[in-house]
């Protein structure tokens, strides 16, 4: 049972860094509204797990808030339309993701409107079933806004009846002030979703955490729970001090409670979840009001900006009409960066949309954030071992990444590395470790992915080798019974008195030799040749001697046509006969030889 | 005497031994070489025969009776280090007269020209080919090894072996592959874009 008052001492997590905030470059002005990009690019898949079914065509008109993919075989999250407009193409365009790799857009068209769908809010939880919830949250397509974007339904139904709930609004790597701002200017909605969440999880306690630098943020949260009323020991917020990667949500587990989250479980596993300040307001809004997750608030900062601020972006606008907007003069070489500095990724292409996890887009100079230098050798400093959060030994790891020593990777616990960057941060020589991590991260997980295609693979052979041998064995079993089945016949046509077909058969053989050995008069067998050559020869003296008749019936009788035709046809079967008669002199002669044989 | 003792008690010993052997020869009979096992679970399992023999299973028996380990093309050299690892010999590089290796592949009908012979379901080891006589057939992607063994069969040359392409759930941290562009100016991916949706648009 963890129990959490507001004067509970605070915990350390080991390592830790303080790299420069950089936040203020941001947050001092309020979440601004940019106009609507000519063309929203919005990816089918924009959470962790497969891409839903499209339920849109190309040259449908959507209003905003309408679902255009539903739950596909994975069961995941539908995107929605950001603003009203059309679908005027589905087709590849560049994703915002590390790889710079192309996946299935929807091409909307603004049509300026901004025409909403009707809303659909739930009006009291009581009277709605928990499941009904959950789905209610799916359908709006709430993700966690803080970092993977993992299916918020999906993880507050593992985490039923917990300790405690937290809010995360720490915050820790520099220049994002997406949740800062968010805080100071929507304090009370994050307040109300804290609340349906603690009300949806059933959770003990709510801590909202924020670090200390922050103290607007802070202030904000203090007034919107004063002033509601609702500042109880069941929903309190606790400062804690700045420290990066201290948002890492096993990070703020510790920090809290003290207690850390064993390898490969989740918090909810030890009675606790953590959910981010902006999935609460989304949480707030999907409930409260019906609205599905279209929009979100994004840091957009670095100094090749004249105007860096924050601002709610329609998701699936470019990156490159959210920087010009803000005033983007770019250098030569320019970075842009989705992300921080610790943890972020540069993208390939400036036409990559904002999705529901894009917190900041940063475009440094090349002073401000210097472009990776080389990488020089591993000096064994040990510094990368200081500051790991997650007490792990990144010198060994990256040894071990390095040699392709998968096993001992695994030996060492690379899973729990949360890729904070701290270590590569802190590095003299430079050396891109979580580089090398996600990499050797990324082959293990292929290396299962493979390991189980080729274990069903195995089966499948095997199963279809069984399958072949079985039909193989039925053929012959059938093959044997119908002999079986043959040979009862026979023996039962035997018992009957019948002829036996096999004798039958046998005379029939005999009576087509005995043809064949037609006009034979010798009693030998062995000239059967000679036989059949003496027939012919009779054979075509009658037919000389009835075209000779004919010849002869046919000047005598030139006049009259069907007379010599008929003398003809006299002479043909003439000719015939005499041939009959010759075979059935020979075949007479045959039977006799053959009974005089037998 | 005492030699004769010694002989005696020799002669025991060897038959209590012997005794002992046979039944746990009996007892603990193995029925399958549970090395074939551990070879085999190493192998891609894609069934292609490119080893010479009929499926991943008798090479690994031919394996574990002595034969090379470098015949295995799909498994390419990586499979080669973990057998050389696992039955303490050396690795050698894969030998080329069985094929070399090559990026992972899938089986693709083109099915409007498919005549439905049913010849390339007969000689998939895998049964991931689905159809009936005279129907068209098709392959189930996510079966297909990339064995290559239906191909040949095909009277019509109806079936194309295609590259998996990469997925960004499955991308693998390559990141000097990832093709620079400055993205400062419109690239060129902007730009077929815009067309693409302008010409989209000039449709309707």
């Amino acid at each position: 049972m963890i129990e959490i008052t507001t004067t509970s001492p605070l915990h350390h997590f080991p390592g830790g860094i303080h790299p420069p905030e950089q936040k203020a470059l941001a947050n001092q002005t309020p979440i601004q509204r940019l106009p609507l990009a000519p063309m929203l690019y919005i990816p089918l898949r924009q959470h962790a797990g497969l891409a839903g079914d499209l339920c849109v065509e190309v040259g449908e008109q959507v209003l905003k808030g309408q679902a255009l993919t539903r739950p596909g075989v994975d069961n995941g999250l539908p995107v929605h339309a950001s603003t009203s407009g059309t679908i005027v193409a589905i087709q590849d365009h560049p994703l915002n993701h590390p790889s710079g790799l192309s996946g299935p857009t929807l091409y909307l068209q603004p049509d300026g409107k901004d025409q909403w769908l009707e809303h659909q809010p739930i009006a009291d939880l009581s009277r709605v079933s928990h499941r009904d919830i959950l789905v209610h949250l799916q359908m709006m397509g709430i993700a966690g806004l803080g970092g993977a974007g993992f299916p918020t339904a999906r993880k507050v139904a593992g985490a039923q009846g917990i300790d405690l709930l937290i809010v995360n609004g720490v915050e820790c790597e520099p220049y994002i002030v997406a949740d800062d701002r968010l805080m100071r200017e929507h304090a009370a909605e994050i307040i109300r979703g804290s609340r349906l969440l603690q009300t949806i999880t059933a959770a003990k306690q709510v801590v909202i955490a924020v670090e200390d630098n922050k103290p607007e943020a802070i202030a904000a949260i203090e007034a919107a729970l004063n002033e509601g009323n609702t500042s109880d020991s069941n929903l309190m917020l606790r400062v804690i001090p700045t420290r990066y990667p201290s948002g890492g949500e096993k990070q703020l587990i510790q920090v809290l409670t003290g207690q850390q989250v064993p390898a490969n479980q989740l918090p909810a596993d030890i009675g606790i979840l953590v959910q981010n300040v902006g999935t609460a307001y989304a949480v707030a809004r999907a409930i409260d009001h019906g609205e599905p997750l279209v929009e979100r608030v994004v840091t957009i900062t670095g100094q090749a900006l004249t105007q860096p601020g924050t601002a709610w972006v329609p998701l699936g606008t470019p990156i490159e009409h959210v920087l010009n907007a803000s005033g983007f003069q770019p250098s030569k070489k320019q970075r842009v960066i989705i992300g921080g500095p610790m943890m972020g990724y540069t993208v390939a292409s400036l036409q990559v949309p904002v999705i529901k996890t894009t917190n900041c887009i940063l475009a440094p100079t090349s002073t401000e954030l210097a472009p990776p230098e080389h990488e020089m050798a591993c000096i064994r400093c040990g510094a990368c071992e200081q500051v790991c959060p997650a007490s792990l030994l990144p010198q060994q790891l990256q040894w071990l990444a390095k040699a392709k020593d998968y096993d001992g990777l695994k030996q060492h616990h690379l899973a729990d590395c949360i890729e904070c960057g701290a270590c590569a941060y802190v590095c003299p020589s430079e050396i891109p470790l979580v580089q090398y991590y996600r990499q050797a991260k990324a082959e293990i997980r292929e290396q299962l992915i493979e390991q189980q295609k080729s274990e069903i693979a195995r089966q499948r052979f095997e199963a279809r080798q069984a399958r072949l041998e079985r039909e193989k064995e039925e053929r012959l079993e059938k093959h044997r019974k119908a002999a079986e089945a043959r040979k009862a016949a026979q023996a039962a046509r035997a018992d009957s008195g019948e002829d036996d077909p096999v004798k039958a058969a046998l005379a029939r053989v005999k009576a087509k030799k005995a043809a064949q050995q037609a006009a034979e008069p010798a009693s030998e067998s062995t000239d059967a040749p000679v036989d059949d050559k003496k027939a012919q020869v009779a054979a075509a003296v009658a037919r000389a001697k009835a075209r000779k008749a004919e010849r002869e019936a046919a000047p005598a009788q030139a006049d009259d046509d069907k007379k010599a035709q008929v003398a003809a046809a006299v002479a043909r079967a003439k000719a015939r006969k005499a041939e009959r008669e010759q075979a059935e002199q020979a075949a007479a002669k045959q039977e006799q030889k053959d009974g005089e044989q037998s | 005497m005492s030699w004769f003792l010694g002989i005696i008690a020799l002669a025991v010993l060897a038959l209590v031994a012997g005794l002992i052997l046979g039944f746990a020869a009996i007892r603990f009979r193995v029925e399958s070489d549970p090395i074939v096992e551990q070879i085999d679970s190493l192998l891609p399992q894609t069934q292609c025969g490119q080893c010479g023999y009929p499926g991943c299973r008798p090479y690994a028996e031919a394996i574990a009776n002595g034969d090379e380990l470098n015949k295995c093309p799909p498994g390419g050299q990586a499979t080669i280090d973990k057998l050389a690892d696992l039955l303490g010999r050396e690795a050698k590089p894969l030998d080329a007269a069985h094929g070399e290796e090559d990026v992972k592949k899938v089986a693709v009908i083109r099915e409007d020209e498919c005549i439905g012979c049913t010849k390339c379901i007969q000689a998939c080891p895998v049964d991931a080919i689905l159809g009936a006589a005279r129907q068209m057939h098709t392959v189930i992607a996510d079966e297909c090894t990339g064995c290559d063994l239906c191909v040949e069969p095909c009277p019509v040359d109806c079936i194309d072996m295609v590259a998996v392409s990469v997925k960004p759930e499955r991308w693998k941290w390559n990141l000097d592959q990832i093709p620079i562009q400055d993205v400062t100016h419109t690239n060129a991916a902007h730009t077929s874009a815009k067309q693409a949706t302008n010409k989209q648009v000039q449709t309707q």
